[in-house]
């Protein structure tokens, strides 16, 4: 039996509404109890964890991830990919279809899981494709997807353009009860785009993306809800407009629709491009002050539900060139908390709301049920966290395969010291 | 005298005050394009690279002519003839010229930003020959040259830019140039042509070229690029879709002898070149005795040899 205590923690789990001093027993993999101090007698384990002074949380669940792999091995690894995420307090990761070959088949999709068998040290959770080869034409085969482990589907980096082909998407998805996940962007709009359309890229002379772009699309996919009643989840929220969108459609109360941001969407504006700095141009770009505050509120007020990283590794020859030719993204598992955790300071989340953001709210709209949460019966996937460890960002130390962060050399509050999957301690430091 | 910076990449960086010196040692330079002995010492063994990954005539010859007179060496490099076709990096480019020792490279890109990426790769002095839709100091100063020997100043000037400020490197870098020197800018063109919060440089934006120019005291009237037109709209549209036709376009804002009519008498007029006669300017307005454009090619000379003396030459401080 592998038996596993951590004591005297401050245990934050939002989905039972605990906040406080709180020994945690594992028993093979599963919590099987939660009490107070040292009323968990006689543990019978060799492994106990003294958490004292540090926060004891359900590991987090990043909705949105690349891992490369299969077909881009030399940006990233299922193995070091789960290996940055669990440094970063990540005991579940979903990762976007857009490999090579795409994940829009069941094959792919075991490959993927059969690797983070062999190899991942956290959970992997693949997302299929919503059209063949992402190209936006014809429907993927969303039922033997599901059937072989994805838990959404998307077609994120690649928007599908054609409203005929997201309706039916929508429809079809619905008999799977899979959650739909959109990357908003009006390509006609958007062009050949390198950062936000706003005075920076005017001064850089450097083409922009519109807010504009995100708006009409997130305007389109809430219609399209509406139309189908699927159930539709925005990928990496960048406006104003699009939290505005989401805001209203969700007072309402009628339709099933949820939204992430990304840290780097609510920590950096477009300034962060001048000096050509290749590892801030992504997409969508880093926006305005204006976006950032709004985006925030949409934090507070729960129109945004979900954290997620876009973690989008890049090799130093895909960055380290002229602007327009660099590659999208960064990656983001490593420097999430430290930066999440600011919102907690600036008193836009409480802890445990922003905990809820990055475990169990994903885990619901992932139909995960053991996740996100640690009741007792729960799959034991622990962060347990520092509030206080002071860190410096340094690229090169980095568990990721790649380096393309903007936060490198950056100061840090928080970090995760220990992360547990089933029971099991993947990471410590 | 020498300039307390390693390069030449914006004129928003350049202060008024190294500005008005690289006016007045260009001033100083012209007399040597005048003499039948057309070269001063000055530059000897120095070595600068041209590296011009965009067509160019009259830049590439200014800065090739300009770096002869002053005695360096001159190299020229293109893309249709270097390894950059064999799909050799910008940084592996860099690393492997610096490799050669020069002390200057000067630089025309496509892409904005570049020639600041350039320069920290590279020891040695970059000159932004123009990158992208960025900035092209040389020829703002060249510009700012052209006009202060006209009028004596430029402060208090009214400046009128007329076409295609988006995709405009020469827009942005005499914007900062002039306004820096204390000018007024006017910018004008249709809407479609007008960068997000252009007005925030500090220039007054105009719809009708009219309105632009009917106080100017120079109107400077920029190339049409079609090479740069692109947008996401749907392709086979005339000009990247940013005007419906080019006859619409030389309607509204090329400027010829009837719009002129309405501007000042002593107004000068200044283009970058290529001209697209019949586009953006009439020839009749071209080649008239308001242009100065000619004017303008000259001064080229004296402020590119002024850049590689200030940058290569007198004595290190």
């Amino acid at each position: 039996m592998n038996k596993l205590l951590i004591k005297g923690g401050r245990v934050i789990d939002p989905a039972s509404q605990i906040d406080g001093l709180f020994d945690i027993y594992c028993v093979d993999g599963k919590i099987v109890e939660v009490n107070p101090q040292s009323t968990i007698r006689n543990p019978q384990s060799d492994n106990v964890i003294d958490a004292a002074g540090l926060i004891v949380c359900p590991g987090f669940i990043d909705m949105h991830t690349h891992l490369r792999e299969p077909g881009y091995e030399y940006k990233e690894t299922i193995k070091t990919g789960t290996m940055a995420a669990a440094a970063g307090g990540f005991t579940s990761i979903a990762c976007m279809a857009n490999t090579n070959p795409v994940n829009d088949n069941a094959s792919v999709t075991r490959y993927i899981l059969k690797k983070a068998m062999e190899e991942g040290i956290i959970n992997v959770l693949p997302i299929g494709a919503i059209s063949k080869g992402l190209k936006g034409e014809t429907l993927s085969e969303m039922g033997e997807l599901k059937d072989s482990g994805c838990v959404a589907i998307s077609d994120d980096g690649r928007p599908v353009m054609s409203s005929g082909l997201m309706r039916l998407a929508m429809e079809y998805a619905k008999q799977f009860n899979l959650l739909i996940i959109s990357h908003c962007e009006d390509t006609s709009l958007a062009g050949d785009g390198v950062m936000n359309e706003g005075f920076v890229s005017t001064k850089l002379g450097l083409r922009g993306i519109p807010n504009a772009a995100e708006d009409i699309m997130t305007a389109r996919d809430i219609a399209l809800t509406g139309l189908t009643k699927g159930r539709l989840h925005i990928a990496h929220i960048s406006t104003r407009g699009s939290v505005e969108l989401v805001r209203d459609v969700k007072q309402s109360g009628l339709l099933n629709i949820s939204a992430e941001v990304t840290p780097h969407h609510f920590t950096l504006t477009d300034e962060a491009v001048i000096g050509y700095n290749t590892n801030a141009k992504m997409n969508p770009p880093l926006r305005t002050r204006e976006d950032i505050d709004s985006i925030k509120s949409g934090l507070k007020d729960g129109t945004i539900d979900v954290i997620a990283t876009d973690h989008a590794p890049q090799t130093v020859e895909e960055k380290d060139v002229e602007f327009d030719k660099a590659a999208n993204g960064i990656i983001g598992l490593e420097t999430a908390l430290p930066l999440c955790l600011r919102l907690v300071s600036d008193n836009v989340l409480t802890l445990s709301e922003l905990i809820a953001k990055l475990s169990v709210n994903p885990a619901k709209l992932f139909g995960l049920g053991n996740k996100g949460t640690l009741k007792v019966g729960a799959d034991a996937d622990i962060a347990i966290i520092d509030l206080n460890k002071e860190w410096v960002v340094d690229a090169k130390d980095l568990k990721s395969k790649s380096r393309n962060t903007p936060f490198d050399g950056w100061k840090m509050k928080g970090k995760a010291v220990k992360t547990i999957v089933a029971g099991k301690i993947v990471y410590e430091r | 005298m020498r300039l307390k910076r390693k390069d030449i990449l914006t004129i928003e960086d350049l202060a008024r005050d190294e500005i008005e010196l690289i006016l007045s040692t260009a001033q100083s330079f012209k007399e040597v394009s005048e003499r039948e002995i057309k070269k001063v010492p000055t530059l000897r063994g120095r070595t600068i690279i041209n590296l011009f990954y965009e067509a160019s005539t009259r830049t590439r010859t200014s800065f090739e002519i300009a770096a002869k007179r002053m005695s360096a060496d001159a190299i020229n490099i293109s893309v249709s003839t270097s390894s950059v076709v064999k799909g050799e990096t910008l940084k592996d480019t860099a690393k492997n010229l610096e490799a050669m020792n020069p002390d200057c490279i000067v630089l025309r890109h496509p892409s904005s930003g570049t020639a600041e990426i350039l320069a920290r790769l590279v020891k040695c002095s970059v000159i932004n020959a123009g990158d992208g839709s960025h900035e092209h100091p040389s020829q703002a100063l060249l510009d700012l040259l052209t006009v202060r020997e006209r009028f004596e100043k430029i402060e208090g000037l009214k400046i009128a830019i007329i076409g295609d400020i988006s995709h405009s490197r020469v827009a942005r870098s005499n914007i900062h140039g002039f306004t820096k020197l204390g000018a007024e800018v006017m910018v004008a063109g249709p809407p479609t042509m007008m960068p997000f919060g252009i007005e925030k440089t500090g220039c007054r934006v105009f719809y009708k070229i009219e309105d632009a120019i009917k106080d100017a005291d120079v109107i400077m009237v920029l190339r049409i690029q079609l090479e740069r037109q692109k947008t996401g709209l749907p392709p086979n549209e005339s000009i990247g879709g940013l005007f419906p036709t080019v006859r619409e376009y030389s309607r509204l804002f090329g400027l010829d002898s009837v719009k002129l009519e309405n501007a000042k008498k002593d107004v000068v007029i200044l283009h970058p070149g290529p001209i697209n006669r019949g586009v953006e300017i009439s020839s009749d307005v071209a080649d008239g005795p308001y242009s100065l454009i000619l004017g303008q090619v000259k001064n080229g000379v004296a402020v590119r040899m002024a850049l590689f003396y200030l940058l290569l030459g007198g004595s290190r401080e």
